[in-house]
């Protein structure tokens, strides 16, 4: 309470509030989209205190006109182009069929990454394909970059018996030691120092991979952030740390991370990191900010933060609405555009691409997804009998099953025999 | 012959080396990192200096930076950058200076090191021990004296294991540090130096008095999940861990109790033979743990006894615990677990 007494000025707490609610008209003037090509592009050995500019500036190579500008270039061959383009849409068409199959019940839960297929596509095809990866919930363009098999990523959706990891797992919470893409948690940021971790033992043992994490703007306010960014700044770790700033945390706007007085990419001057801010909607320019850094932690000149600019196109998952808190307008009028669009309108711009054979891909990856989720189906879908044995709920807790497990195990079995009388003991399913 | 002295005639003779428990503790560490080039240690202030209680003294020197070294002062970090290096492939021994500061760490501790194998369904998995001193006796105050065991021991996935004897701490820190699961190893800070007994007004004899510090050099290992049988006895079965295994046996002594003590070593997993044998014997049941009682570990032990060995209870399972209060400075002795309440219940405990 105020002291009436008192001559000294009353305080004020700020909250946060962004510029425009469902039903507002939404005014993106004051983000400033700088020229395409306008940046230059330090020697990867710089010094971070010699690149403020480059953690409030905005690294973009494709322009209005659909050509590659300026130094960022990465200057791709047309094959590796239309890779990169084949990688998008099939994670777009993967999250519309996976979308769709939660709707339809075919399982509990799914996220989608529409309008941010470049940072986690174009992004990892700069990384070697043995470079660890620490992602969050929303990189599955890594796994479809690096050629998991999509029935494993639907098995593991629909938790079926075919799935790797058991039913064990919310769906999307992937793991791959093969593709080193390691195992999601549902608990956000703890992947960050554990991707510095990584990239000590590397460096530890003389090895020359590196690891690369994925974070959403909205986790950098968790405290592993901080302790991720301290040790990799400590111990110049061969590490990348790549914030997705999709201006959305579920409902909460970029400003409760912090975003209404700085860059994500600014937080990397404190740690003494060298810091980028780029178009996360710039495929080629996702792919530069991930190369340079990439080169420049195999020469052991450290870590580097890189902030990609982007939006979150749909809701935060299945679970959410985001008409409920946001203009439906910000998707439409978004200036950064579309990433698949913009890449694909490149590859026409020089020659190498055309609309009919845009659309044929698209079919074409609708159809394979479509076609894999048939064949998924067939391990089945959740809550409908297939699913891993009763026992192995209770293995992989540890190495070896303790007593007490072995006698729960005992517990669940004798249960099953009740519950569910007519189905076969081995298998747990309803076949 | 008990079982402490059935290892020891078979390592080494009683008359051997004596050490206390911290150079018992450098000594598995040295050992480790001698045998296995993926062992690392980390901690705050373990590297150059040595430890602040000199448990990992002379290690950096003889290592190097790379295998032992000093980390910023971040629990959340330490214990976070350790699971990432077990992903990698690496075997790290991390130290929480103190149990009271484990908490920032916690969320890296429950949320990935336990769960990292099942989730992964074992392509990944957390190798790490995390070595804590805890335990109070010290005048440590708040935060410098708790027991969060059963904090750890609620978690499926971590194992749990606190020596009370020199030769028991390098050979069963040895086994955490080759286990494939996340270890919390808390070792009692007041019997660093020697066996503490709970009377605070005598001197404390040091461990080169006690036969547990005769501890073989090099390798040797005592398996996770067994009990030590402290002493033999036929009135009542007293399990205890850490400091409170001396406290007990000093009771017992004081007061010409016949007392079947067992030190537990290791509560996940449980040694629920060695419990179950000694109370079906005895017919009664002590716990003593100087955590505060309730949800303590002392009640996961009282819930087991009670439903395994229902019918061979004479009198009710008894708790001996710290209070359920924060830890105090200046009342340290009253709260304390000491001689008078162990004392009063093992009188209860036979009087029926």
């Amino acid at each position: 309470m105020a002291d009436p007494a008192s001559n000294r000025p009353t305080l004020a707490l700020h909250v946060p509030e962004p510029k425009s609610r469902p039903g507002d008209p939404v005014d993106f003037s004051e983000f400033h989209v700088p020229e395409a090509g306008a940046q230059s592009r330090p020697d990867e050995g710089t010094k971070p205190e010699d690149m403020k500019d480059f953690a409030y500036d905005l690294v973009r190579v494709l322009g209005e006109d659909n050509k590659a500008h300026g130094p960022w270039d990465p200057k791709l061959d047309p094959d590796t182009l239309r890779t990169m383009l084949g990688h998008m849409a099939m994670v777009r068409a993967f999250d519309e069929r996976m979308f769709r199959g939660q709707r339809q019940g075919k399982t509990s839960f799914y996220m989608k990454c529409t309008g941010e297929e470049a940072t986690s596509v174009a992004a990892s095809m700069a990384l070697a394909s043995d470079d660890m990866v620490f992602p969050s919930y929303r990189q599955q363009g890594i796994l479809i970059a690096r050629g998991y098999p999509l029935i494993e990523m639907i098995n593991q959706i629909y938790s079926n018996a075919g799935d790797k990891l058991k039913g064990r797992q919310l769906p999307i919470m992937y793991s791959s030691r093969e593709h080193s893409f390691f195992s999601i948690s549902g608990n956000l940021a703890t992947q960050t120092p554990q991707a510095v971790g990584w990239a000590m033992a590397s460096a530890i043992k003389g090895d020359s991979r590196i690891a690369a994490t994925w974070v959403g703007e909205g986790s950098t306010a968790e405290g592993d952030f901080h302790s991720a960014c301290t040790f990799a700044s400590v111990y110049n770790a061969p590490v990348i740390l790549n914030v997705i700033n999709n201006q959305w945390a579920i409902s909460s706007f970029s400003g409760f991370a912090g975003a209404e007085r700085t860059t994500f990419a600014a937080r990397a001057l404190g740690y003494g990191i060298a810091g980028l801010r780029v178009d996360g909607n710039d495929a080629l320019a996702c792919f530069a900010a991930q190369q340079w850094a990439a080169n420049r932690a195999r020469a052991n000149q450290g870590p580097t933060l890189i902030e990609y600019f982007t939006y979150r196109a749909e809701g935060h998952s299945t679970s959410d609405d985001p008409s409920g808190y946001r203009s439906a307008q910000e998707r439409e009028e978004w200036p950064l555009g579309d990433p698949v669009m913009r890449l694909k309108n490149h590859l026409i711009a020089i020659g190498e691409w055309d609309e009919e054979r845009q659309q044929a891909m698209d079919l074409a990856c609708a159809e394979e997804v479509k076609a894999t989720t048939k064949e998924a189906e067939k391990n089945g879908i959740l809550g409908h009998g297939l699913h891993h044995p009763f026992h192995t709920m209770f293995e992989d807790v540890f190495e070896e099953l303790p007593w007490h497990l072995k006698e729960q195990a005992e517990q669940a079995t004798r249960e099953r025999k009740i519950k569910w009388p007519d189905q076969h003991p081995m298998d747990g399913a309803g076949k | 012959m008990n079982a402490q002295s059935k290892e020891m005639t078979e390592t080494s003779a009683p008359t051997g080396r004596r050490i206390n428990m911290i150079e018992a503790i450098n000594e598995a560490l040295d050992t480790m990192l001698a045998r296995d080039p993926d062992v690392i240690v980390m901690g705050e202030d373990v590297g150059y200096f040595g430890g602040v209680f000199r448990c990992t003294a002379g290690l950096q020197e003889k290592h190097g930076k790379t295998r032992v070294f000093d980390t910023p002062i971040s629990e959340c970090g330490i214990i976070g950058v350790a699971v990432g290096m077990g992903a990698y492939g690496l075997r790290p021994v991390p130290e929480i200076q103190f149990a009271d500061y484990i908490y920032p760490g916690i969320d890296q501790l429950i949320s990935e090191a336990a769960r990292l194998r099942y989730r992964s369904a074992t392509e990944y998995i957390a190798p790490m021990t995390v070595r804590s001193p805890f335990g109070g006796g010290i005048f440590g105050g708040q935060t410098h004296s708790q027991s969060p065991e059963s904090m750890f021991t609620h978690v499926s996935g971590l194992k749990t294991v606190i020596p009370s004897t020199p030769y028991d701490a390098k050979g069963l820190l040895i086994s955490a540090i080759e286990d494939n699961d996340p270890v919390i190893f808390f070792e009692p800070k007041r019997i660093y130096n020697g066996p503490f007994t709970g009377f605070y007004d005598k001197p404390v004899e040091p461990w080169k008095k006690h036969d547990a510090s005769v501890v073989p050099e090099g390798y040797y290992k005592i398996p996770l999940g067994k009990a030590r049988q402290v002493q033999e006895g036929e009135a009542l079965t007293v399990l205890a861990y850490g400091t409170m295994v001396h406290v007990a046996e000093a009771v017992a002594k004081d007061k010409g109790i016949d007392a079947d003590i067992l030190d537990l070593r290791t509560l996940v997993p449980l040694d629920i033979e060695a419990i179950e044998a000694s109370v079906k014997k005895t017919g009664r049941c002590l716990i003593v743990h100087e955590a505060t009682r309730t949800s303590g570990f002392g009640a996961e032990l009282s819930a087991l006894v009670t439903e395994r060995c229902f019918y061979h209870l004479e009198a009710p399972v008894e708790r001996v615990t710290g209070f359920d209060t924060p830890y105090p400075h200046s009342l340290e002795w009253a709260y304390f677990p000491g001689p008078v309440r162990i004392g009063e219940a093992m009188d209860k405990i036979l009087k029926d």
